[in-house]
């Protein structure tokens, strides 16, 4: 089944790089603009996760197991959320940098409610980010939904957390 | 984003220079871990590029200036949740929306939902934490969105 189901990915894959240099070649308007946002999507996010990937890397092989439980593990407390906001503040990129750092996070030893704060808090409270919303919408705005946002991460996580810790949920292996 | 570049060498210079071994351990694994989750960021890549050729920023500007505030609420959760875009184009995006008269209201449910909701992100996100945590996850952000939405519109005095 799970063979079968990668395949189908596998041909889908392949079907749709297919129509893109069909596309290019025949000047078909639409592939080509499918085409290009792919690519730039991809230059864009080129241009962060190697780097996240290395750091990544580092922080698996220096960091010890105890320090990540101690500041971010189950009897962190209040203080484990504070410090993974602060960490998702310099987080670079969105959602789909801060999956594995999340991951790498849990895998060290944090607690699930932590990590959902963090990819919660990395989505909303970038610093460079909100610097450049601030510009344009205003610092009062900024301000607002920081205020709003931030706790709701926070208690939501906690309550996600202690839901799947009740059920014994498992974090996917070996990624 | 610079810094990001920064800090990556920085650390790697004090790797290597702290421990050789220990360097090359880490980008082995570096190297591993990006490898095994690039067909789910193929995979993330092709959508957005599908949808995003479907729901340009040109049909969600004219979608979110020309509606009541509360259709215009939800139609922007739900663009903001379908599409994904760097912040980069996002934002001055809606302040040009913002001069055209559209409410502080309807682009932050847009630009909330852009940042913590991710339905194009699904492939990424169910390959670290599962198809029902993913779930859960995204619906919670749905609703913390609408949420800071509607406060906005309370201190921008756009609901009374």
């Amino acid at each position: 089944m799970k063979v079968k189901s990668g395949r189908l990915k596998v041909l889908a894959g392949a079907i749709y790089f297919v129509f893109i240099v069909i596309s290019f070649v025949t000047g078909f308007k639409p592939g080509r603009q499918i085409g290009d946002n792919f690519i730039s999507f991809s230059i864009e996010m080129l241009k962060i996760l190697p780097c996240a990937f290395i750091l990544i890397g580092l922080f698996e092989v220096w960091i010890k197991k105890e320090s990540v439980e101690k500041h971010l593990g189950k009897d962190s407390g209040a203080m484990g959320h504070v410090w993974v906001v602060l960490l998702a503040g310099t987080t670079v990129g969105g959602l789909y940098v801060a999956f594995p750092v999340a991951y790498s996070l849990f895998k060290k030893g944090a607690k699930l409610s932590v990590i959902f704060t963090y990819i919660g808090a990395s989505a909303i409270c970038r610093i460079p980010m909100t610097i450049f919303e601030s510009s344009f919408m205003g610092i009062k705005f900024s301000l607002i939904r920081l205020v709003v946002s931030i706790p709701l991460v926070i208690l939501s996580s906690i309550w996600l957390g202690n839901y799947l810790e009740d059920r014994n949920y498992k974090v996917m292996e070996g990624k | 984003m610079y810094y990001l570049y920064y800090v990556t060498l920085f650390a790697l210079l004090v790797s290597i220079i702290a421990d050789r071994k220990k360097t090359f351990t880490a980008i082995k694994i570096s190297c591993k871990k990006f490898i095994n989750i690039i067909p789910a960021f193929l995979t993330m890549l092709i959508l957005i590029s599908i949808v995003l050729f479907f729901v340009p920023d040109k049909m969600i500007s004219d979608y979110l200036g020309n509606n009541d505030k509360f259709i215009g609420l939800i139609l922007a959760s739900v663009f903001g949740s379908v599409t994904l875009m760097p912040g980069f184009i996002a934002f001055p995006l809606c302040g040009l929306l913002l001069k055209k008269g559209v409410g502080y209201m309807v682009l932050s449910a847009f630009t909330t939902t852009l940042m913590m909701v991710g339905i194009l992100t699904y492939p990424v996100e169910k390959e670290y934490f599962g198809v029902k945590v993913t779930i859960i996850r995204n619906v919670i952000s749905f609703f913390i969105a609408i949420i800071v939405a509607i406060s906005i519109g309370f201190f921008f005095g756009e609901l009374l």
